[in-house]
C-alpha cells in the first residue's frame, strides 16, 4: 500500500524538480527569468495552500504552470495598467483551465534557457551561478554559500545578469551548426561548474542525495546530453559527473587519495550510469574531447570496483591525448603524475619541471612533486613540498592529509 | 528589436590613412549598407565628423557650458551609428561582426528603449 503523498513533500519535490522546466517555459515568451521566478514561486506558495485541502492533483506540473501562467498575465495585465492611460478592462489573454493542459505536451525548453545563461554576451564568471539558480532552483543565499561571497553581492549580480537577459534580447534559442561548437562549450563548462562548486557546498548533504547540488548538476548534464542527444561531449560530462559522485561517499571525512580508497565505498549504480553515457559518448564517432578524454580516466580508476587493477598504460595514453587538446596545469600535472607510475618517478619529476612558473601557485603541483620525491628518496625536499601543498589547498580536509604526509616524510628524512 | 550599433574607432588613423585604404574602407561601408538594406533590416545609417567638430552641451546648476571636443575625450570616438531592426541579439551580433568598422576598431551593440513615430514616443 503506497501512503498518501505529504501535500508538503509533494511541494517541495516539484519544487525542485519542476522549477527549470516552469521558469523556461514562461521565460521564453519574452525573456524576462525574474518575471517567471516571480510567477512560479508564487505557484509553489499557492500549492502549499491549496494542496492540503485538495490533495495533490493528478498532474502537480501542470498544476503549478496554470498557477503560474495566471500568475504572469496578472503581472503584465497591472504593468499595462501603470503605463496606459486609456485602459481596455477586458482581459485578451483568457486564463487557462486545468483540463486544457496535457502533461505530455507541456514540453521543454530548458535547454535553451541553458543556452541563454551561458551566451557569449554572459559575464562568464555568471553563467554557472546563473544555471544554478534558474534550472535548478537554488536560491541565491545557497549559491553564495557555495562560492563563500556575500549573499548581498551576489543577489545583485544575478539580477542585473538576468536584466540582461530581457533587455538585450538574448534569444531562447538552439544555436545553428556553425555556432554551435564554441556555445555548447559554454554551457558544457557552465554545467561542470555546477559540480565542481559542488564540492566546496556547505550545506552538508551528501552529494548522492537527489536534491545536494552534486547530484542536480548530474541530473543537469545527463538532461543536457538527452535534448542534444547527438553531442559527444555532452554525454561525456554527464558520464564524467556520474563517475566522480559514484565516490562521493568516499570523499566525505578524512581525505584519502583515489588508489587508496575501498572500492566497496563507490556506488555502483552511478559507476554503471557514468559508464552508460561514457559508451553512448564513444558510439557517437569524431575525435574525444576534453570531458571524454577525462570521463574514460575516472573509468579506469573505476575499473577497481569489478576488482581489476588499474591500467597505468591506459592512463597515460589518456592523459597524453588530453594534454595535447587541452594543455592546462591540471592536466599537465596528472600527466606528470601518471608517468611517473608507468616510468619511473624521475620523468615524472622531468615533465614537471617543464611546467610554468605560474603553477608554482596550484596545491597539486606541489602535492604531485612531494609524491614523486618520496619515491626517490628525496624525504627532506618531499617534505617541504608536502608543506606547500597544504598551505595552498583551499579543501580542509585534503590540507590535513597533505600535512600529515608532510609530517611522516619529515621523520623519515631524519 | 531595436539595435544600435554604435562604431567606435582611432580618429588618428584616419589622418594617416592612405587614399587606397580610404576608398577601401568607403567600399566597404557602401556594400555593408546594402547588404543591411537588402536584408530588410537598415532603419538608418549615419558617419560622424571626427570628433574635433563636435560641440559639447550642458548645464551645470542651471549654467549652460559649451565645450569645444567631445563629452570624454578618448583615443577611440564614436564613428557613426547604425540603426537596425532584428529579431534578438544573435541577429544584431551577427550585422555587428559584419560592420567593416569591427576590424579596425569596435562596434557597441545597444538595444533601443524607445523611438519616435511621426514625434510620439513609442516602446
Amino acid at each position: 500500500m503506497t501512503p498518501e503523498p505529504d501535500p508538503h513533500q509533494a511541494a517541495s519535490h516539484a519544487a525542485r524538480a519542476s522549477f527549470g522546466r516552469l521558469v523556461a517555459l514562461l521565460a521564453s515568451a519574452n525573456r524576462d527569468i525574474a518575471e517567471a521566478e516571480d510567477a512560479v514561486a508564487s505557484a509553489l506558495e499557492q500549492a502549499l495552500i491549496t494542496w492540503p485541502g485538495t490533495g495533490v492533483p493528478d498532474n502537480p506540473e501542470g498544476w503549478l504552470l496554470i498557477v503560474a501562467r495566471n500568475r504572469q498575465r496578472d503581472m503584465w495585465k497591472s504593468a499595462a495598467r501603470r503605463t496606459r492611460a486609456d485602459l481596455d478592462q477586458s482581459d485578451p489573454s483568457p486564463r487557462t483551465r486545468l483540463e486544457e493542459i496535457d502533461p505530455d505536451a507541456i514540453g521543454d525548453r530548458r535547454l535553451e534557457l541553458m543556452f541563454a545563461c551561458a551566451h557569449p554576451a554572459i559575464d562568464p564568471t555568471i553563467r554557472t551561478p546563473l544555471m544554478l539558480q534558474t534550472v535548478l532552483g537554488f536560491t541565491s543565499a545557497q549559491i553564495a554559500i557555495a562560492y563563500g561571497a556575500s549573499p548581498a553581492a551576489f543577489t545583485k549580480r544575478l539580477v542585473r545578469a538576468k536584466r540582461r537577459i530581457r533587455d538585450t534580447g538574448i534569444p531562447f534559442t538552439i544555436p545553428g551548426r556553425a555556432d554551435m561548437p564554441a556555445r555548447l562549450n559554454a554551457v558544457l563548462e557552465a554545467v561542470y561548474g555546477c559540480y565542481a562548486i559542488a564540492w566546496h557546498d556547505a550545506d552538508g548533504r551528501s552529494h548522492h542525495e537527489p536534491d545536494s547540488m552534486g547530484g542536480e548538476a548530474l541530473h543537469l548534464a545527463a538532461t543536457l546530453a538527452t535534448l542534444l542527444d547527438s553531442e559527444s561531449e555532452a554525454w561525456s560530462l554527464a558520464a564524467l559527473i556520474a563517475l566522480s559522485l559514484s565516490r562521493a561517499r568516499a570523499r566525505t571525512g578524512e581525505f584519502v587519495p583515489l588508489d587508496e580508497h575501498d572500492p566497496a565505498t563507490w556506488d555502483a549504480e552511478l559507476i554503471a550510469e557514468g559508464e552508460t553515457y561514457l559508451r553512448h559518448a564513444g558510439q557517437l564517432g569524431g575525435p574525444p574531447g576534453r570531458f571524454q578524454l577525462e570521463a574514460a580516466m575516472q573509468a579506469v580508476h573505476a575499473a577497481r570496483a569489478y576488482g581489476r587493477v588499474v591500467d597505468w598504460d591506459a592512463l597515460k595514453n589518456l592523459a597524453t591525448a588530453l594534454v595535447t587538446i587541452a594543455p592546462t596545469a591540471g592536466a599537465r600535472i596528472a600527466l606528470a603524475a601518471i608517468t611517473g607510475r608507468t616510468s619511473g618517478p624521475e620523468a615524472g619529476l622531468a615533465l614537471l619541471d617543464q611546467l610554468p612558473p605560474a603553477t608554482d601557485r596550484l596545491s597539486a603541483y606541489h602535492a604531485t612533486r612531494a609524491e614523486l620525491l618520496t619515491r626517490v628518496g628525496h624525504s627532506a625536499e618531499a617534505s617541504a613540498a608536502f608543506r606547500r601543498a597544504a598551505a595552498l589547498e583551499p579543501d580542509s580536509a585534503t590540507a590535513a592529509y597533505l600535512r600529515q604526509r608532510a609530517e611522516k616524510s619529515h621523520v623519515s628524512g631524519a | 528589436m531595436r539595435y544600435m550599433l554604435l562604431t567606435h574607432y582611432s580618429e588618428s588613423d584616419g589622418e594617416s590613412q592612405s587614399e587606397e585604404a580610404t576608398a577601401a574602407a568607403r567600399v566597404a561601408f557602401a556594400s555593408y549598407t546594402a547588404t543591411l538594406e537588402a536584408a530588410g533590416v537598415l532603419i538608418a545609417a549615419e558617419v560622424l565628423r571626427p570628433s574635433e567638430s563636435t560641440t559639447t552641451v550642458s548645464l551645470v546648476g542651471g549654467e549652460l557650458r559649451i565645450q569645444d571636443g567631445p563629452f570624454a575625450d578618448t583615443k577611440e570616438q564614436l564613428g557613426g551609428v547604425f540603426l537596425i531592426e532584428v529579431a534578438d541579439l544573435d541577429a544584431a551580433l551577427d550585422w555587428a561582426r559584419q560592420a567593416p568598422p569591427a576590424r579596425w576598431g569596435a562596434v557597441e551593440i545597444r538595444p533601443v528603449a524607445a523611438h519616435t513615430v511621426t514625434g510620439a514616443w513609442t516602446a
